[in-house]
């Protein structure tokens, strides 16, 4: 599979009064064409931090180190031309929130065509067509009567289709979802996730799912990094990383939510003491050490990176056995 | 005597028809999780039984005692009876005040002796460090907020608690220990529990029996393993389909049932049953006939649906009409 997105090295830190603030720690991914690669954490854990850097979408008190290649083009320091080529075109966005993405004052056709005629040169009229087409796309029904809506007449769910539909206008080549449904209901979400669904096999756009929803993981993801502390912990195929987790943490994590069947009579949630590190006070340490049920003398002493391989876990301990699903 | 008694509660805001007739009971004792999306009524319910909202219509009863329309002064000896708890607890905080006087207010307000070491007792109880008395909300994180919260919820040994999606709000590993606690709590204390929440995965581990609202109106409850294992109405059906499970292989193999993304307004809601417009199976009564509650099953499993019959048996919208994938 030829790999369209590769980050390598990652690093996001941010000037504060308080000095400076590491965000993404030495960040490394792949994307392949047409794969969904879901990154997962809770907060603060440097996954939507993460997403924004890949297309420099962050504030100027951000410096950010390392590499991101898109189809082997370099986008870390490159210039404003080249950014400007590839940024909603060949890379586009989605976000959580879809009302404060849109604006207010025009309507959603407006707004779609505006990225075509800014990114592609389309004329007004192929432009409004073309708007029509991808309302259809992304399953907005009466296409051609919602293009003329505000998006205050949308819910919430077309709301997120008509941000979809923006996204794809440029067919671009990875798409960067940062939970796009956690605002929704979960009838609403499955529809949207249908959508995304739909776009990787008819288009091949290959996805980056940022999100903390398990369910969600489960649902679309092809492979699965997981976030803790501003660094990636574990990577691996999706069932594989369900079924035999192999960092303590993403162990921890599918235990920690409940499952089909389970009552609290019988059952007790996996809990995860402690708290999440601010900073890295222990540069030389696993950041997960201290909350670890598996830690020893080495996890405080120095720090793990990722193995090599398929499977890649950062950890000096990591879990064998496969867990009980 | 039942811990609560609703009886065809209406709370409207002008013309917005937020809870439109709702019978509920709550056993001494047990958890009842109210289940629904947003704008289906659940919280407002549920402001309802604290009396934060003065009801349109209908009766609340809480230990026989009817609170429907007591004014401030009338409601004070009631106090101790039930408590809530919010969805986020930084913003049902006082940040002025320490977390002691936060905890011991209730036990102030009703003039009680010996509060400090009640309120100690109390933080021991939610698993907090009695020193944490001193502190501010703003110095905790939002897991040791909600079991300050949850502290001060239960501080009068109230009857009946309601929890406003006390976990919504909580990272997953954070939520695990809320309704763990809980659990735990309930257990050992014994009060009745409204859990109001849209967390389908949740509510199987929290409650006892289960109530599905829809639009300002109960579509169905029962016992918790009826509806989980016999959902008879459709709505609660597509509910259950469109809930993602963190199981890669078990997800896959599942077929939400999509309902469209628009929710009807409150304002002007659909003729005959509300949920007709966005049901796969609807028939020609639905839309002009309102269905009564009618008893369907051991437990007490109730659904106001035409289409299911006196035994249970009915349409599964599941299997009829599931997107396959």
């Amino acid at each position: 599979m030829n790999t369209v997105l590769e980050v390598k090295n990652l690093s996001v830190t941010f000037r504060t009064e308080d000095g400076t603030l590491s965000a993404v720690d030495r960040v490394s991914l792949e994307v392949g064409e047409s794969e969904v690669l879901a990154v997962v954490g809770e907060s603060g854990c440097g996954k939507s931090v993460s997403a924004m850097s890949l297309a420099g979408l962050l504030p100027r008190t951000a410096t950010v180190a390392g590499s991101v290649k898109l189809d082997g083009i370099e986008l870390i320091g490159a210039d404003k031309r080249t950014l400007r080529s590839i940024r909603g075109r060949e890379m586009a966005y989605i976000f959580q929130e879809p009302m404060t993405s849109l604006n207010p004052v025009f309507t959603v056709g407006h707004q779609i065509a505006e990225v075509l005629r800014t990114h592609i040169g389309l004329s007004r009229q192929a432009a409004r067509d073309r708007s029509v087409e991808l309302l259809k796309l992304v399953g907005i029904p009466s296409a051609e009567r919602r293009v003329g809506d505000y998006p205050h007449q949308l819910s919430g769910g077309m709301r997120q289709r008509v941000m979809i539909a923006m996204a794809v206008a440029c067919d671009p080549k990875v798409l960067i979802a940062d939970e796009p449904t956690t605002a929704l209901d979960v009838t609403i979400q499955a529809g949207i996730l249908d959508v995304l669904r739909e776009l990787r096999e008819r288009l091949g756009t290959s996805i980056v799912l940022i999100t903390h929803d398990l369910g969600v993981v489960a649902d679309l993801a092809d492979r699965v990094a997981v976030m803790y502390a501003r660094r990636v912990v574990e990577t691996a195929e999706v069932h594989e990383l369900f079924s035999r987790p192999q960092h303590p943490y993403t162990a921890g994590l599918l235990g920690a939510s409940p499952a089909a069947g389970r009552h609290a009579e019988t059952h007790r949630l996996n809990e995860i003491p402690g708290l999440v590190p601010v900073l890295a006070e222990q540069p030389d340490a696993c950041t997960f050490a201290d909350r670890c049920p598996r830690a020893l003398d080495t996890c405080t002493a120095s720090e793990p990176n990722l193995t090599p391989g398929p499977h890649r876990v950062a950890c000096w301990n990591p879990v064998r056995e496969p867990v009980e699903v | 005597m039942d811990a609560l008694e609703v009886e065809d509660l209406v709370m409207h805001f002008g013309p917005v028809r937020a809870v439109d007739g709702v019978t509920l009971r709550i056993r001494q004792g047990s958890v009842v999780a109210l289940v629904g999306e947003s704008g289906s009524g659940k919280s407002t319910v549920g402001r309802c039984i604290v009396r934060l909202l003065e009801p349109t219509g209908g009766t609340v009863r809480l230990a026989g005692a009817d609170i429907t329309h007591l004014n401030r002064r009338q409601l004070r000896p009631h106090r101790r009876d039930v408590s809530i708890v919010f969805q986020d607890p930084a913003g049902s905080l006082d940040p002025r005040l320490s977390v002691g006087d936060i905890v011991g207010e209730p036990l102030r307000l009703m003039r009680r002796k010996d509060i400090p070491a009640k309120v100690s007792e109390a933080l021991r109880r939610v698993g907090l460090r009695p020193e944490v008395a001193q502190r501010s909300p703003h110095e905790l994180s939002g897991g040791q907020r909600q079991r300050v919260s949850i502290a001060r919820a239960l501080i009068s040994e109230p009857r009946l608690l309601v929890a406003d999606e006390p976990t919504s709000a909580l990272d997953v590993s954070v939520q695990a220990a809320v309704l763990n606690l809980l659990a735990d709590l309930q257990r050992d204390l014994g009060f009745a529990c409204l859990f109001i929440t849209h967390d389908l995965s949740a509510v199987e581990y929290l409650a006892d029996e289960v109530a599905v609202m829809y639009l300002g109106q109960l579509v169905e409850r029962g016992p918790r393993a009826r509806i989980f294992g016999a959902p008879a109405h459709p709505y609660t059906q597509a509910l259950l389909s469109a809930a993602p499970v963190p199981n890669p292989a078990e997800q896959r193999a599942r077929k939400p049932v999509l309902l469209g993304d628009d929710l009807p307004s409150a304002i002007d809601p659909p003729s005959g049953c509300r949920f007709h417009t966005r049901c796969p199976v609807a028939v020609d009564t639905c839309r002009t006939v309102v269905p009564e509650q009618r008893v369907i099953g051991e437990g007490g499993h109730q659904v106001a649906c035409h289409l299911v019959q006196d035994d249970g048996t009915g349409p599964d919208v599941r299997t009829t009409l599931g997107v396959t994938r």
